[in-house]
């Protein structure tokens, strides 16, 4: 079967395609180059609109333990936004912490074909895939959480080598079925779990000694000489602090050039100047970014109104718990792992920091140069639910709207940002780039965010409008790996998407060793800990994509 | 016994909350029994031991033996008719079979609630008031080094908690096990498990919430009137040298279980401990964790919340979830006499509901998921036998510290599983309410 999109506008960035019309040929769920007199079986005129690969998010908690926590916690927050079953789709519940059925439905009906949950703890590795395996519609993966667990404290500890913590990291990456490492207030989580409720990244944690600046170091190695594709994935120390800009300034240099990627990084980019003692870091934060070509960013931005953040960051949530609103929270330690924080939060344009914050992430999207190397994130839902996204991108292109909103937050918080005197605005070719070829490049999905043939035929189409947030909220199609699954921004097919995974090689003695740690302190058995293949595919929905590293792996 | 025989290592007891992993079975092939299960508890012993295959019918419709496809055609026939058809259990079966469940009851627009409603229902009900600070076992074991257990009885309901996750265990930062720990009892009165305190505390029946509020008033620094020992039975002493050790621990562990939850006070008895927990945080780290009891019902606490977005007791009438204990939950439902149809999954309400809901379930049709004979399964119109989940069955089970855990299972059964049937009705119902 031959589908032919005709006449659109492509704005194909991996491929230099800039505002091109040109046709586009499926085949096989995949984009093709159909020979001269090859008949279309189906044609879709798409005169007028624009053609993009369907986005991914690279960000987002989707699945796992922290996110049921939320769902949980919060009854009256579902209330309001209902999702009913049809003929075709499950019912389900949004909004802050929408159910795994609205998650799957929503994110398809704005054009988005992937999303990667970012925290999951190795013990609950199968939580998380559990939850994802209820997501409909989209791709899958997760980064599995090092560098509070007990493990890894211990080898530093003992002073292993690098080897052997390449071997451990390779092993979780496999146990866990994860596609990246992501590392959560290094060393910090533990350092909570001793009762200490803040830890700077060269202050030696609690029993181990170890600092966040080694921690970061060892892990991001790890991940580099592994030859995993997408870099150490940081949510850095200080989450939230004022003076945290100081913190991850030095984060950056302490790299040393390893690659790294710093995730919802307008929560570590402040200052402690100004009446308030709170102040914008973002100048430098882009600065720096500009000048480390090793160095990605997402942003995750606050939006203003109700959300719930969930975070493995014990040590930060805690600190923010008086913030709480609704007035309950949650904090959770898991299994010598690390842990999970739950905080309902509303963002409020009235109040000074929350405007600032708000500002702070704007700036950070129009400073930093390289839109290859900044990510469109809320971090959601912690800066705002993902529902937002179309609004956020109208905000980036959109300079008059943008304006016209700073006029109307909190008047300090207006006097406090450059964000009035930067005239950037954001080209659809750019947006493409930071929702699409972006992250498939950064993540290793070499056929994924793109639109040359071969590429897998997921792909969002949307009627160009002036009016971006309308633009994005509502594709005309989407099709999944060449199947039409929404059509006028509804849902007409439900599909099942693949789980991203990668498995780089590793000396298999590290199992031997953590069979003796999980017999002597552990409450699980190695051999049930780790997570086959059959868990993901055997209900017949889910299936597992292996991404090779960047020197070998094993399938 | 045969020769032949098998061994199953690090397979997963589901008996109760525990959900112990490091089984080892002997499994005679011939015979379909499991002869040995090292590891096991007395409790664990006898859910292996004596899992025996016996020959039942796979399935009956109002006592007559059928085929397990005309039972799901009339099963599905059954709720498809019905106008308000209700779905119940869920503790003692697999995640994957609880995911089915939740999709049966939403294309059914009916109700779905699970056996959380009847023990730790107000648990979750307080949860959502006031959050809660906690964690695994796994943390329990390496760094507690105060446990409280509150109305609860783990020695008799979870013979393994203390020794495996709590209070014996060497731990990593606890090197000497129950010697660097210290474990305060409070209850009622004296239980199996009193033995294994340092401390008890003895309290006046229905009196918990009064205990635990002064406890909150003495741990922020407020006077408590030395007349609570009149209406608590405790002295103000006692519970002042409680607070020093709590306020002192380097990591602190309320637990609790039933004897709290369903006593005089329950969600506001729930919500003072989570709270008192959480409030220890200004000082030491402190974590609190109900003591769950059958299987897997952390499980499906888990897959209804995140499928609807709510834990238990969830409607579809008008076509997406709702949420509200006492009137969707089942006992509500059914003493009401609103359910015109009941499924009841690996789970026997008519020997432990109320009258008035019993009585409602004889009226009404009646569907039941079970792997051997129980009351309700006697009055069932269509009841289907079903395998086993971990002895026959593999998949997934929440511990009660919301750690998933995968099944191994011994060896198969004739019968089918509670996922496979309840996948089979669902798509029949959907063929029948589309077509
Ligand atoms: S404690 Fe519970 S799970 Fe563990 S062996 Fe005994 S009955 Fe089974
Ligand atoms: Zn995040």
């Amino acid at each position: 079967m031959l589908i032919k999109l005709a006449n659109g506008t492509l704005y194909d960035p991996a491929n230099g395609i800039d505002g091109e019309v040109r046709d586009l040929y499926i085949r096989d769920g995949r984009i093709a180059e159909p020979a001269g007199d090859e008949k279309v079986d189906q044609e879709y005129d798409l005169t007028g609109k624009v053609v993009m690969a369907g986005a991914i998010d690279l960000h987002t908690h989707i699945g796992g333990g922290k996110v049921t926590i939320a769902r949980t916690l919060l009854p009256e927050d579902h209330r309001g936004d209902p999702m009913p079953r049809s003929e075709l789709r499950r019912s389900s519940c949004g909004h802050v912490a929408p159910g795994t059925y609205y998650t799957g439905y929503r994110y398809a009906e704005m054009g988005y074909t992937a999303g990667f949950e970012p925290a999951v703890l190795p013990a609950n590795a199968r939580a998380a895939h559990m939850e994802m395996a209820d997501i409909p519609m989209i791709d899958k993966g997760g980064y599995a959480m090092l560098g509070s667990d007990d493990f890894l404290l211990r080898m530093m500890a003992a002073g292993d080598d690098q080897e052997a913590i390449n071997d451990y990291v390779a092993w979780t990456l496999q146990a866990t079925q994860c596609i990246g490492i992501k590392v959560v207030n290094p060393g910090g989580i533990s350092a909570f779990k001793f009762n200490q409720r803040s830890l700077d990244l060269d202050e030696e944690g609690p029993h181990y000694g170890q600092t966040p600046r080694e921690i970061l170091r060892r892990l991001a190695r790890a991940v580099h000489e592994l030859g995993v594709t997408h870099p150490l994935h940081v949510h850095g120390c200080n989450l939230g602090v004022p003076g945290n800009v100081d913190t991850t300034l030095r984060t950056i240099a302490g790299m040393e050039g390893l690659p790294v990627h710093l995730t919802h990084i307008q929560f570590h980019s402040y200052g402690t100047e100004g009446d308030y003692g709170f102040s914008s870091g973002a100048a430098q934060i882009a600065e720096a970014v500009n000048a480390n070509p090793n160095v990605s960013v997402d942003v995750g931005q606050i939006l203003f109104g109700q959300t719930v953040t969930a975070s493995g960051d014990t040590m930060q949530q805690f600190a923010n718990h008086s913030h709480a609103n609704p007035s309950k929270w949650v904090c959770m330690d898991i299994e010598c792992d690390a842990g999970c924080g739950v905080v309902p939060f509303r963002y409020k344009d009235q109040s000074f920091v929350n405007a600032l914050q708000w500002a702070i992430g704007l700036e950070i999207f129009l400073l930093v140069d390289d839109p290859w190397r900044v990510f469109l994130t809320t971090d959601h839902p912690n800066g705002a639910p993902f529902m937002t996204y179309p609004h956020l991108i109208r905000l980036l292109m959109d300079r008059s709207f943008r304006n016209d909103l700073l006029a109307t937050i909190h008047p300090q918080a207006q006097a406090m940002t450059t964000l009035a005197s930067i005239d950037r605005e954001y080209s659809l070719y750019e947006i493409a780039i930071m929702t699409r070829a972006g992250p498939a490049r950064t993540l290793g999905l070499a056929d994924y965010g793109h639109l040359g043939p071969g590429a897998r035929a997921d792909i969002t189409v949307y009627t160009d409008q002036p009016d971006r947030e309308a633009m994005f909220e509502r594709p005309d199609y989407v099709f999944k790996s060449g199947e039409l699954v929404v059509r006028n921004g509804e849902v007409v097919k439900v599909v099942w998407g693949t789980t991203h995974v990668t498995r780089p090689e590793y000396d298999r003695a590290i199992e031997k060793r953590l069979a003796r740690y999980f017999d002597q302190y552990l409450t699980m058995r190695l051999d049930n800990f780790t997570m086959s293949d059959e868990e993901i595919t055997e209900d017949g929905r889910g299936s597992i994509t292996v991404h090779p590293t960047q020197g070998g792996s094993r399938q | 016994m045969s020769e032949n025989t098998t061994i199953v290592e690090n397979a997963t007891c589901t008996f109760c909350g525990c959900v112990c992993d490091d089984m080892e079975l002997t499994v005679d092939l011939d015979e379909k029994r499991i002869t040995k299960a090292r590891n096991a508890c007395v409790l664990g012993r006898a859910w292996f031991l004596e899992h025996r295959h016996q020959e039942r019918p796979a399935a009956l419709i109002d006592g007559r033996e059928v085929s397990v496809e005309e039972a799901i055609e009339e099963a599905a026939q059954t709720l498809v008719k019905a106008r308000f058809p209700i779905i119940y259990g869920l503790s003692d079966t697999t995640c994957e079979a609880q995911r089915q469940a939740v999709a049966l009851a939403d294309f059914l627009d009916g109700n779905i609630d699970t056996t959380t409603s009847v023990c730790h229902g107000p648990s979750g009900i307080a949860f959502q008031g006031v959050g809660e600070s906690t964690a695994t076992l796994g943390e329990v074991k390496n760094r507690a080094d105060l446990l409280i257990y509150w109305g609860g009885n783990p020695a008799e309901a979870h013979p393994r908690h203390f020794t495996r996750y709590a209070v014996t265990p060497k731990g990593m930062f606890v090197p000497n096990g129950k010697k660097d720990r210290t474990v305060v009892l409070v209850d009622v009165r004296a239980t199996p498990s009193t033995p294994v305190a340092d401390i008890f505390i003895k309290v006046r029946p229905g009196r918990d919430f009064e205990v635990l509020w002064a406890l909150r008033a003495l741990v922020r620094g407020k006077p408590v009137d030395p007349g609570i020992e009149e209406v608590t039975g405790v002295p103000l002493a006692t519970l002042e040298d409680l607070v020093e050790r709590m306020k002192n621990c380097n990591f602190g562990v309320l637990f609790f279980g039933m004897g709290l939850t369903m006593t005089r006070g329950r969600h506001f008895n729930s919500g003072a401990l989570l709270s008192l927990a959480t409030d220890l945080n200004e000082f030491t780290h402190f974590v609190a964790k109900p003591v769950r009891g059958h299987g897997n019902v952390t499980g499906a606490d888990n897959v209804v919340s995140w499928q609807t977005g709510y834990p238990f007791g969830v409607n579809f009438n008008r076509g997406y979830p709702r949420f509200n204990p006492g009137e969707f939950t089942t006992v509500d439902v059914l003493a009401r006499g609103e359910a015109d149809a009941a499924c009841i999954i690996s789970s026997d309400p008519a020997s432990n509901f109320p009258r008035a809901a019993i009585e409602h379930l004889k009226r009404i049709p009646v569907i039941t998921f079970d792997p051997k004979p129980t009351v309700t399964s006697e009055l069932a119109h269509v009841a289907f036998t079903t395998a086993t989940y971990g002895i026959n069955v593999t998949g997934t089970a929440y511990r009660m510290d919301d750690v998933p855990i995968m099944l191994r299972p011994a060896f198969e059964s004739p019968y089918p599983s509670d996922e496979e049937l309840l996948r089979a009705i669902t798509d029949r119902v959907r063929e029948l309410r589309n077509g």
